[in-house]
């Protein structure tokens, strides 16, 4: 199960990544594994509002749907279109191809509650 | 938390890859390889599933038959020892009690082959309406004796020929022979041409200590042609695409079998009274108010269970099953729905969690095979 070190997580099983300013969005492999073969992304627009906690897309498997939650709150800037017409890149390479939004985030102090690698990984071994 | 039952091939589970989910009490395998793969060697090649969870029930003695035409919706006079119906068993209002097979195993001798969840509940349902003597009628539960395999696609008649010497050629669908030995177990096995996959293949019942000898004999023997173990999410999309109806989804104690599109299974005609005939003969002779039909998406979108169809904002019915189905590449579901919308080509829209989106009537069977 990979999980890089210099991502941030959530315990919705996303993936953070700080970029100047900004942070990208994604899935991480424990729950894309636990999905199985995705077939359909939803994602929000450009310029959508991102509250924390709340759900801002979803992720469809063959046999489920599952919600997105945001780990942050903020303003959508970017979407990854490329997930429209092939999904399985979230099975193929969810911490990469797989990016699914950038977002200006508008509450600093909400970095405290995202975990480390070493962290999120206590929450996945506890789910097993 | 309930202990979960676990079938005799469970412990082949781990090594295999799956992962295991609660189905109806029960610790199954939902995939092994994924699904998308294990449905497509499925249709390609063979897969073979651990379906030991699911039910039987035997009837026997002097009066089954009677006791039986007057339960279910098949003509059950109409079998012969080695043949098998599928039928519906229905409540007075004419809803499902549940679907499943019945093999008639000789002249007073009937296994019924039925829906994991609903074991207890047919078992119950059938002694309550039996008025027989004991002797007469007898309803004995067997599940724990059987585990049921299934092997299922076009090699999987190829494969399972080569560990027997029992000539399945001659075993034509909906028949089944017994007992049938495979290399090296001493058991007899029940080998029926029948499925759950809209495939060709066999479900082969054995006594529990044998099944999982016998898994792996045919995971061995079929590795060269590409057998694969298949779970229970390829089981749903394989069912899916095939139109067979799944209990708790396109059935259930409210929805009938005429409404479920199942009129083939259901012998309004035949002599004998049955639970549910009035209903189900007026509903044969009338038409139903609603009708189970298929939908394709327009929109981006996959429908599923339980989403609520509309027309012109007015709700006509409710998504049975939806996924994208992995054999056809499309955004397709099952849906029972109000009748004057169920004409092919008629769009509708389907409300999928927060946006409604459009959706088209098309003709079923999804898949056509052959």
């Amino acid at each position: 199960m990979s999980l890089p070190k210099d991502l941030l997580y959530s315990e919705e099983h996303e993936w953070i990544k700080k970029e100047d300013g900004k942070v990208r969005i994604g899935i991480t492999d424990f729950a894309q594994d636990e999905l199985g073969d995705i077939v359909f992304v939803e994602l929000p627009e450009v310029g959508d509002t991102l509250e924390a906690d709340e759900p801002f897309g979803s992720v469809e498997s063959v046999k489920t749907v599952s919600e997105l939650y945001a780990p942050l709150s903020g303003k959508v800037v970017e979407v990854n279109e490329e997930l429209e017409d092939s999904p399985e890149l979230v099975n193929e390479s969810p911490y990469e191809k797989a990016w699914m939004v950038v977002v200006e985030p508008s509450d600093e102090a909400e970095f405290d509650d995202l975990l480390s690698a070493d962290a999120y990984r206590d929450v996945i071994n506890e789910d097993d | 938390m309930k202990e979960l039952k676990r079938t005799p091939i469970y412990p082949e589970y781990a090594e295999l890859g799956a992962k295991t989910i609660d189905f109806g009490g029960w610790d199954m395998p939902v995939q092994f390889s994924g699904i998308k793969q294990e449905h497509e060697a499925t249709r390609s090649k063979a897969g073979l599933f651990d379906v030991s969870h699911m039910g039987e029930i035997l009837v026997s003695g002097q009066h089954s038959e009677a006791f039986l035409q007057s339960m279910v919706t098949n003509d059950v006079s109409k079998l012969a020892p080695g043949k098998i119906h599928y039928t519906i068993m229905c409540n007075e209002n004419g809803g499902t009690i549940d679907d499943f097979l019945i093999y008639m195993l000789k002249e007073d001798e009937y296994l019924l082959v039925v829906n994991a969840a609903n074991t207890q509940k047919d078992f119950d349902w059938l002694n309550e309406h039996n008025t027989y003597a004991a002797e007469d009628v007898k309803i004995v539960n067997v599940s724990d004796d059987y585990a049921l395999l299934a092997l299922q696609g076009p090699k999987a008649e190829k494969v399972l020929q080569s560990i027997t010497d029992t000539n399945l050629s001659l075993i034509k669908f909906f028949h089944f022979d017994q007992p049938v030995y495979f290399t090296g177990i001493d058991t007899g096995a029940l080998v029926s041409r029948t499925g759950y996959t809209g495939e060709d293949g066999f479900e082969i019942y054995i006594e529990s200590a044998k099944a999982r000898d016998l898994w792996k004999l045919i995971l061995k023997s079929g590795a060269e042609e590409g057998v694969e173990p298949v779970g229970l999410g390829a089981r749903d999309t394989l069912r899916f695409e095939a139109n067979l109806p799944l209990y708790g989804q396109e059935l259930s104690s409210d929805i009938t079998p005429i409404e479920a599109g199942l009129k083939f299974a259901v012998k309004v005609d035949k002599q004998a009274d049955f639970i549910g005939k009035d209903v189900l003969q007026k509903q044969v002779e009338d038409g139903t108010e609603r009708k189970l039909v298929g939908l394709e998406m327009i929109d981006k979108g996959i429908p599923r269970n339980s989403y609520t169809v509309y027309s012109d904002g007015e709700a006509i019915g409710v998504v049975t099953s939806g996924t994208q189905a992995p054999t056809l590449q499309k955004n397709i579901g099952l849906a029972l729905i109000k009748t004057p919308y169920t004409e092919v080509g008629t769009e509708v829209t389907i409300q999928v969690r927060k946006r409604e989106l459009k959706a088209v009537v098309i003709p079923t069977p999804f898949l056509k095979k052959g």
